[in-house]
């Protein structure tokens, strides 16, 4: 007989489809952060002064901080000395204007990816940003876009581009001393996205940006702006994967959105970083800092994210709600395998009057991996009425997993109503058995129960990719549950 | 005529405690057994021991069904191969819609048996014809499987799934406990809509009022973890007068 543990166990062999290399020429600079290097980066990517000055004054804030040691995830201290800070495919011309002009082994590596570039198979209605290392090799559907005055192009091409925009929002809501990685990324970020959208457009295609970390012993620092005018709306999503290796490697990103009035931005993230093998050997560290701002009346920002990669998942996607009437929402999936863990959660800070947030927390813990809710509801003073509803479940699978809830609430206005609840449970034997005792495979079973427990969020994603956040929570638990 | 279930000697343990020691049953297709007992008798065991169940061990014995070695599938395949089990507990599923895990069910079957699966169109015709015969509101199919049913729905509900996979060999583990006389003549229907030539369940439950419904061909009293006595549905009757007590000591079995 086998034991119920060891048959859950063996569910939970993955496999991560997603782990090849592709064997290009890169440019890299050497390992290694100096001002000389932030001014080489700059350099390589045309930059205007005021950009470079910005990344200096970081770099040199960022020098007097100190590593952060609040959250619950455990790693040796990280050598910045030992990390190249900038690496791309050798054979590309700064700024392809079409297609052909890109590589065909990155067009390939995307395809293998399920990510067609190539027009004639381009995902309908979804316009692509892909970034390689650290820069962005194509984005599709630009010129569509464009008729309706909205913006969709790496941050590269933004900062020659649309200076003055960037200028303007740029750091305007995660500062560049924020805190340890995300000053360390204003510093040196690389590529990423930049989108917006004028006043009173909606959108007409999901937005999405497809990161790939290629490179050994590479960073990736990606920097994506989203800026959306009054009464306009966009949905954006990205999806991350990275080559297999034995080192860990850091992903350091910042993400930053701006809604003004009546404007309503949708952030979707399925995450599948190189999550590390069954020994916790390699895996990407992912240490990102997002945040939105509702800047104006009515503004409504809302975060889904299904993180089922990376060795460490360190991130808070928050919402200002400045603008009276505004909405911040955060949908996680957080899913931990092996010896992954999570430290993941959102802030939702409430500023005017009547603001609503909802927080929906789904975590799930398997075999030895490590799970943690951290959120902050902070209503100030002046936010009469705001209204905050918090769900945070657990689900363990396995008996060596762990799940840990830290709910922060500060409120100073009396009429504000905050709710928060809290669940854990365990994917039993009994829901299994009852399961395959109805015909279902042991695998099917755990992907039904683990979908079924993360409905609620999934059910925020848009369909294309709630479709494929489903088949990766089934992989990621492949071997898992049974 | 080829038996449909083949029990020897079959013996199980639950961590190193001897639960079943020793029990030998034969059914045919047709045939309808109750097993009967006292509380703690093992009769929930052997149900779920011939579901596949694997936290219980099977020390020795064999199993043959349909000329299978039936202790060799995993559950799922028992499923496929007709052998269906309607828990005492319900089991609840969150987030999970009991109308999804009744298509995934069928078509499941469906799959193992070579048949396109069923579209959603023949499907809901289907499930709405078996839910009248067990009165089941609609509404039931869209909430999570089993979260918040009443008891009595639980148990219908598990009908429901019998109904709409048509096992071979149906086992009912006290399908009964906790139905009203209501209720219970509605589970009782459900499964006599099904009995065929073809068909054999075994009913297992500790009290003779579900056999006024469903009537058995044979009768066995499981206490100990050993069959001490088998007979007709006189037996069950005689169960009912004078208890369980007499047969224990009887048989010698440790109550």
């Amino acid at each position: 007989m086998t034991s119920p543990n060891s048959q859950i166990d063996n569910l939970l062999n993955r496999e991560y489809p997603a782990g090849f290399v592709t064997d290009i020429d890169a440019d890299s600079v050497p390992p290694g952060l100096s001002e000389d290097v932030i001014r080489l980066i700059s350099a390589r990517k045309q930059e205007p002064q005021f950009m470079l000055d910005w990344r200096l004054s970081a770099y040199r804030h960022w020098q007097t901080m100190p590593v952060p040691q609040w959250s619950s995830v455990h790693y040796p201290p990280i050598d910045y000395d030992a990390i190249s800070y900038y690496s791309s495919p050798k054979s590309r011309k700064p700024g392809p204007s079409s297609l052909d002009e890109v590589d065909p082994k990155l067009l390939e590596t995307y395809a293998k990816l399920g990510i067609p570039l190539a027009e004639q198979e381009m995902l309908s209605g979804v316009a692509v940003d892909a970034v390689f290392d650290s820069v962005s090799v194509a984005t599709t559907f630009r010129d569509k876009l464009a008729e309706y005055g909205i913006i969709f192009c790496s941050f590269s091409e933004a900062v020659r581009d649309h200076p003055d925009l960037v200028r303007q929002y740029l750091g305007s809501v995660v500062p560049p001393g924020d805190n340890f990685y995300a000053s360390l990324n204003s510093a040196v970020f690389s590529d990423g996205s930049f989108v917006f959208v004028p006043k009173g457009v909606r959108c007409p295609m999901e937005l999405s940006t497809y990161f790939r970390i290629n490179a050994a012993n590479t960073g990736q620092f990606e920097r994506t702006l989203i800026i959306a005018d009054a009464g306009s709306y966009v949905s954006y999503l990205e999806g991350c994967t990275a080559p297999m290796r034995d080192e860990n490697q850091l992903h350091a990103a910042v993400v930053e959105l701006v809604a003004l009035e009546d404007a309503q931005i949708k952030y979707s993230t399925v995450q599948n970083w190189y999550p590390g093998d069954e020994e916790g050997r390699g895996g990407i560290y992912n240490f990102v800092t997002k945040r939105g701002a509702c800047r104006g009346v009515n503004a409504r920002i809302s975060w889904t994210q299904v993180e089922t990669g990376s060795a460490i998942t360190w991130k808070y996607p928050s919402v200002i709600l400045e603008g009276d009437g505004s909405v911040g929402e955060f949908y996680s999936v957080a899913l931990t395998n092996n010896l992954q863990q999570a430290d993941t959660g959102t802030k939702m800070i409430h500023i005017g009057k009547n603001t609503r947030s909802t927080i929906i927390s789904k975590g799930i813990s398997a075999r030895r991996g490590q799970n943690a809710y951290r959120g902050l509801v902070k209503v100030l003073k002046g936010a009469e009425g705001a209204r905050n509803y918090t769900q945070c479940d657990s689900l363990l699978i396995g008996d060596r997993c762990g799940a840990h809830t830290f709910p922060y609430i500060e409120v100073k206005n009396p009429t504000a109503r905050v709710e928060h609840e809290a669940s854990t449970s365990r994917i039993g034997e009994d829901q299994l058995f009852y399961c395959r005792s109805r015909g279902l495979s042991a695998e099917d079973a755990v992907t039904m129960i683990v979908n079924g427990f993360c409905k609620q969020v999934l059910n925020e994603l848009p369909m294309e990719f709630a479709v494929e956040a489903q088949k990766l929570l089934g992989i990621n638990l492949e071997g898992a549950v049974g | 005529m080829n038996a449909m279930l083949t029990i020897e000697d079959l013996r199980v343990a639950v961590e190193d405690k001897p639960i079943l020691k020793g029990i030998d049953l034969t059914i045919n297709a047709g045939e309808v057994h109750a097993i009967m007992g006292p509380n703690g008798s093992g009769k929930s065991t052997f149900a779920q021991v011939l579901a596949g169940r694997d936290q219980y061990a099977v020390t020795h014995g064999r199993i043959d069904y349909d000329g299978q070695d039936l202790l060799a599938l995993p559950p799922e395949e028992r499923a496929r191969a007709g052998i269906f089990l309607a828990f005492q507990y319900p089991v609840e599923i969150p987030g999970v819609s009991n109308v999804y895990l009744l298509k995934t069910a069928v078509n499941a079957l469906r799959k193992h048996r070579g048949e396109p699966e069923l579209d959603a169109m023949d499907f809901l015709t289907l499930v709405q014809q078996r839910m009248a015969l067990v009165q089941i509101d609609e509404d039931l199919l869209y909430r999570s499987v089993n979260a918040g049913f009443s008891g009595g729905e639980k148990k219908r509900n598990e009908i429901l799934q019998m109904l709409m996979l048509e096992p071979r060999l149906a086992i009912l583990d006290e399908t009964d406990s906790g139905l009203d006389i209501d209720a219970l003549q509605i589970v009782a229907s459900g499964v006599n809509s099904l009995r065929n030539k073809d068909r054999a369940f075994l009913v297992v439950t500790h009290y003779q009022r579900l056999l006024n419904y469903i009537k058995p061909d044979y009768v066995h009293v499981l206490a100990g973890g050993r069959l001490v006595k088998s007979g007709g549905p006189e037996l069950a009757q005689e169960l009912e007068q004078r208890g369980y007590g007499w047969l224990q000591e009887q048989a010698g079995a440790a109550p």
